[in-house]
């Protein structure tokens, strides 16, 4: 495995606030919409296709 | 009818056998006068062999079909002598433009490299693609093309087929020492070997509608993600020639192809597309459902399938003719080498092995693209929705939009018929690719280099001194630098990587075997032999 599998987060619980409070007056199809936009600008970030099907293979187990 | 174009009617000609009652022996048979069994009838008459072609029909391809062709096929058929009315005819495109709602998104430039011979892409209606064919395969005295005459079943011997063929003066016995099938993605002669065909449907369907207009669009291919005229859905136009354009809009699962085929609801949909004022005339409109599907094996016994009776893809690419006629640029060397006795029948299973794995390749290509444009779950819809609506802002998106990726030849990397190489290469020409065309000269008139490849297999030597290289049916014509052409402009140095020297094994349907930097008679013998017995070993 090469992703990185330990906190490497900057400021965890501000993140998650972020993450959270973005979506807060969303509908669910709205923040799916966005949560789908925000995987494909990560990934973009990340580059590698190795490491992107190690997440996507995380993810899904 | 249409407007502009008479199909031609052509004559049923009673078949000799029929007439006298004593079935006869041919060598080939092929079943279908589509593009591809056309292109066969060429290909093996060009490599000496006798061709009987039969169909089941007696015109041209009726009905809104293929539009693009690509460079490969076109060099096929330049070989084959056929391409100059295509390329005349024809018109020649490069850019690609995609809106989402209507606003552009991407653009893509098929960027055709200088120095080729062949345009990257040209768009031609299937029947006039075929007409000239046909015009071609008369005029041949090798090929006998029998129309009105259809397979209806056909019984396998270790040495030959028996077909019965139906015609319009009852059912007769033919045999034939090899049949090439190439009668459609609904290939009887499949259904009659039980050969599986399988794969997936798209559950979507799609109206294409040919229109006669007279208007100033670009020359372009423009794809729409849910466009402002048509919501939800997809849309495409892509001009032909006699000005044809080819509009194709998405449905969706539920409609009715029969409500949606009638001409008052086909109309409006137009003038949503180009504006109320534009004056048109619809051609030809008809309801589609698609298709990604392969043939188990291209080879049962005596039995070959190619085109559409071996793969169907759907049409976003480009890929059906386009790939179909590469099938028969693999399998008429082969075949011909095969009869003349020249090779073992085992040479023919690598026509499975090399053009199987292009098929695949197209497949993977064409389903990418159909799930693109019908995402098969909710989820890759959102994924689908959030790829258009990023590539409106952010360039990153755009790669991932998918309209068709064209047909672009496939590499055969894994051939058992490839000699791997030991040297040092750069570029692309690693064995089992197709030759990449330059532009030479001879005797100071500019030239081709695909024009001047052989027959049968070449070797191609670049700032190496030849040898006599000998053997048997298979000895080489050598094509040499500074003897029988020169690099005028350099590209062939460029592109197959000439560097201190380089030789090159060409097989006949112009693809690489083999390539070395130095000019060594044993190792390209071998590689000859490697390239024509279909086995490693
Ligand atoms: C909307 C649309 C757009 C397309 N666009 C493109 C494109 O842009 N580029 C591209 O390359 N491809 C395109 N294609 C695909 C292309 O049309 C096919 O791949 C091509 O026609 C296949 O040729 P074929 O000779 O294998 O089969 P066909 O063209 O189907 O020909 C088969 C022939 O066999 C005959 N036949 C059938 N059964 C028998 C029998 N039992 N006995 C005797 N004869 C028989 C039929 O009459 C027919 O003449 C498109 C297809 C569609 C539907």
């Amino acid at each position: 495995m090469s992703l990185i599998l330990t906190p490497n987060i900057e400021s965890p619980d501000t993140f998650y606030e972020r993450l959270t409070d973005a979506q807060r007056d969303m509908t669910d199809a709205e923040a799916a919409a966005m949560n789908t936009r925000l995987v494909l600008i990560l990934a973009n970030q990340i580059g590698r296709l190795d490491l992107l099907s190690e997440a996507i293979d995380l993810a899904r187990a | 009818m249409l407007a502009t174009y008479d199909f031609p009617e052509f004559a049923y000609v009673p078949s000799p056998e029929q007439v006298t009652g004593q079935a006869v022996r041919h060598p080939v048979v092929v079943v279908g006068a589509g593009p591809i069994g056309l292109t066969a009838a060429l290909d093996f008459a060009a490599r000496g062999l006798r061709v009987v072609v039969l169909d089941d029909n007696n015109t041209v391809s009726v009905g809104s079909r293929a539009v693009c062709y690509a460079k490969r096929p076109l060099e096929i058929w330049d070989r084959l002598g056929v391409a100059r009315p295509m390329l005349d005819k024809g018109i020649e495109w490069k850019l690609g433009r995609v809106f989402m709602r209507d606003q552009q998104v991407y653009t893509f430039d098929l960027l055709p490299e200088d120095g080729h011979k062949i345009p990257a892409f040209i768009n031609l209606q299937q029947y006039y693609l075929e007409e000239y064919m046909v015009d071609a395969c008369t005029a041949n005295p090798l090929i006998d093309l029998r129309w009105k005459h259809k397979v209806v079943s056909l019984k396998r011997h270790d040495d030959h087929v028996a077909l019965a063929v139906e015609t319009p003066d009852g059912i007769f016995e033919m045999q034939a020492d090899w049949l090439i099938a190439c009668d459609g993605a609904n290939s009887d002669i499949r259904r009659m070997v039980g050969a599986a065909f399988t794969g997936q449907f798209f559950q979507d369907r799609f109206l294409i509608a040919d229109i006669v207009m007279k208007a100033d669009f670009p020359t372009e291919r423009w794809f729409w993600f849910d466009p402002d005229f048509h919501r939800g859905q997809s849309a495409l136009l892509h001009k032909q020639s006699d000005d044809v354009w080819r509009l194709d809009f998405q449905l969706g699962w539920d409609a009715d192809p029969e409500e949606e085929k009638k001409p008052e609801n086909i109309i409006p949909r137009v003038r949503a597309m180009l504006g109320e004022e534009v004056e048109f005339e619809l051609e030809w409109a008809s309801v589609y459902q698609f298709a990604c599907r392969r043939v188990d094996r291209f080879r049962h016994g005596r039995v070959l399938f190619a085109g559409d009776a071996a793969h169907q893809v759907s049409p976003f690419g480009a890929r059906g003719a386009n790939t179909g006629v590469q099938d028969i640029d693999n399998l008429g060397w082969k075949l011909a080498a095969v009869i003349r006795g020249d090779a073992p029948e085992a040479l023919l299973d690598t026509y499975h092995d090399e053009r199987a794995f292009a098929a695949d390749d197209n497949l993977l290509n064409s389903t990418r693209s159909t799930d693109f444009i019908t995402p098969k779950n909710g989820a890759s819809r959102t994924y689908r929705d959030a790829v258009l609506h990023l590539s409106r802002t952010c360039e990153f998106a755009r790669p991932l939009v998918n309209s068709g990726r064209l047909s672009t030849p496939t590499p055969y990397v894994a051939s058992p018929l490839n000699t791997p190489d030991a040297d040092t290469w750069q570029g692309r020409m690693t064995p089992g690719t197709c030759a990449a065309d330059a532009p030479i000269a001879e005797d100071g008139r500019p030239g081709w280099l695909l024009d001047r490849l052989g027959e049968g297999f070449t070797l191609l030597v670049l700032g190496l001194d030849p040898a006599p290289v000998e053997a048997g049916a298979f000895t080489p014509l050598q094509l040499v630098e500074g003897r029988d052409f020169t690099d005028a402009q350099g590209l062939v140095a460029e592109r197959y990587d000439r560097g201190q020297g380089a030789v090159y094994l060409i097989r006949p349907d112009q693809h690489v075997a083999a390539r070395w930097r130095r000019f060594d008679p044993d190792a390209i013998r071998a590689a000859i032999a490697r390239a024509t017995t279909g086995d490693a070993a």
